[in-house]
């Protein structure tokens, strides 16, 4: 058998397929992270349950109208970005003035309240997604078989993060965005309606979470746990990449992924705390995180 | 005072917080004029303009601009009826190159100068266009501060201590913009320090104690009222 550095090559891509997965949802989730925690400074710890409504939503979509996966993933991040926009208007934008403690309190009791409602609703088993027929099976790449399904969730979400970091670094919407982030009432007072602006950002970056969820609604099964899953590890992306940083939630995210994949082969028992190492690690030499930018 | 006035701030009281800042500010501003606001440091001069655009916490009183009141109004309906501020400390933004910096204030009315004429004016601005905003000079990025409100339109603009701390040359170059954008109609309400250069600009000038408009003096008055003048700015 085929061998990289003493390791049968099949486990070795495998394992690093699973990590690139793990870390699209991580750069995708990050990422959302990133762009509200800029534009809002607030950490939104509802984020893992804006995830798993997307994957509820396009089960639902599937399962009561019939709606296929693929307008599924254009519709289900729409429906919770608008959710996310009545939660925003209702309930955050009343909390800007105070203490960032209090939004990271909010949110995180909406993520109990929302997480806690569809387990009353739907049990904590899970429901299966189906992979939409044209990505099921796996093609043979040569050292291994790949399955259809996960190589379009990585380039799926590559994509988006692109598209994201192009919006935010490239067109004028993305500047007027980053000027805000640095000083929002002066930007407010050439004439930009920005309380909209950070309705609309934070719907943009809960729109990421949903997306992200209809991607994994094939792999994990849809359940009400699966953002809470998540959210622990993606807040140590958050952490490691630098609060905030939208090119560094990108990086770190497929990273640590990869990273965590890798331990996998070479050192089994610590694949569960490998990030949480790195993040402590990362920590006590670059505190602001490794493309945060020191305050 | 005419009725006809642009600008027109009657009682106009501001807060930070518990503290009280402008105890019943009054002054007008006519449409094609250049006016300052002169006064010592802490007099109120900087406060005066953002309570004008909608930038402090507490205001009342009344800030009247073409005839419309606007000292309910949020800073960016304020800004989208045609006034334009270039703050004290600048405000270039770090994350905006130049030219980014340059068109982010949206085009609010027609009439604001073309990116050929802001050029011309600044050519420093289209050599460095991909630069970061605020690794340009002093200088350069007063230049940019100013050159940014010019393009949207608004008539009026807030010019917070422009010449501060700059060299002459450039001192000189910003009065030269001041009168050009004069005669192209634009009214232009000034915070100076230096009441030499304001001298050179302007029609008419305010002076500020303690948050209140103590008197005002023509500029063809001023020869005139130089020692009232010593004495209210301490110089
Ligand atoms: N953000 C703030 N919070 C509290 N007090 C403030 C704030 N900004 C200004 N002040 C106070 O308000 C008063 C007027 O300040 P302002 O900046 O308007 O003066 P100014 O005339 O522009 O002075 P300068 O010539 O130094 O720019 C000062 O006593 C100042 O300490
Ligand atoms: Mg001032």
């Amino acid at each position: 058998m085929f061998m990289i550095l003493g390791y049968p090559a099949p486990l070795m891509f495998g394992q690093l397929l699973l990590g690139l997965i793990n870390g699209a949802f991580y750069a995708l989730l990050s990422l959302g992270l990133a762009v509200i925690f800029g534009m809002l400074n607030i950490v939104n710890f509802a984020h893992g349950a804006f995830f798993m409504l997307g994957a509820f939503v396009a089960w639902g979509l599937l399962e009561f109208l019939g709606v296929n996966y693929w307008f599924a993933l254009l519709l289900a991040p729409v429906i919770v970005g608008i959710f996310g926009i009545l939660l925003e208007k209702t309930l955050i934008s009343r909390l800007y003035k105070l203490d960032h403690l209090y939004g990271l309190l909010l949110t995180f009791g909406m993520a109990l309240i929302i997480e806690g409602l569809a387990r009353n609703q739907f049990g904590s088993s899970g429901m299966p997604y189906r992979i939409p027929a044209i990505l099921q099976g796996a093609t043979n790449v040569g050292f291994m078989f790949l399955p259809n399904y996960r190589a379009w969730v990585v380039v799926a979400s590559a994509i988006m993060c692109l598209v994201t970091w192009l919006i935010i670094e490239k067109t004028s919407i993305g500047a007027t965005l980053r000027a805000a982030t640095e000083n929002a009432p002066l930007v407010q007072a050439f004439g930009i309606n920005v309380p909209r602006m950070i309705t609309l950002t934070y719907a943009g970056g809960v729109a990421l979470a949903a997306f992200a969820g209809v991607l994994a609604a094939p792999i994990y099964s849809v359940n009400p746990n699966m953002g809470a899953n998540f959210i622990i590890t993606v807040f140590a992306v958050v952490v490691i990449g630098g609060m905030g940083s939208i090119l560094g939630s990108i990086v770190t995210g497929f990273g640590l992924g990869i990273v965590e994949g890798l331990t996998k082969v070479f050192y089994p028992q610590g694949s569960a705390t490998v990030i949480f190492v790195v993040m402590v690690i990362v920590l006590l030499v670059r505190p602001a995180g490794l493309f945060g930018k020191a305050a | 005072m005419p009725d006809d006035a642009m600008l027109k701030v009657r009682g106009l009281n501001s807060w930070y917080g518990e503290s009280h800042i402008l105890h019943g500010v009054d002054f007008d501003v006519r449409a094609g004029e250049v006016v300052t606001l002169l006064g010592r440091n802490g007099a109120g001069k900087t406060t005066t303009m953002k309570s004008i655009m909608g930038l402090v916490p507490k205001r009342q009183g009344s800030v009247m601009f073409n005839g419309a009141e606007t000292v309910e109004m949020r800073s960016d309906t304020i800004a989208r009826a045609g006034i334009a501020l270039c703050p004290e400390e600048r405000g270039i933004f770090s994350s905006l190159s130049v030219t980014e910096n340059l068109m982010l204030p949206p085009v609010i009315a027609p009439g604001g100068l073309d990116l050929d004429t802001i050029y011309k004016l600044f050519p420093n601005l289209k050599e460095r266009a991909g630069s970061q905003g605020t690794k340009l000079s002093g200088g350069e990025q007063q230049m940019l501060a100013i050159a940014r409100i010019l393009r949207t339109g608004a008539k009026l603009l807030l010019l917070d201590e422009p010449t501060e701390g700059l060299a002459p040359v450039i001192v000189q170059q910003i009065g030269r913009t001041i009168r050009e954008i004069k005669q192209r109609g634009f009214t232009v309400l000034l915070v100076e320090q230096n009441f030499r250069f304001a001298a050179t600009v302007a029609d008419r000038h305010y002076v500020m104690e303690h948050g209140r408009v103590i008197d005002m003096i023509e500029n063809d008055q001023l020869a005139a009222n130089m020692d009232k003048l010593h004495d209210y700015l301490g110089v």
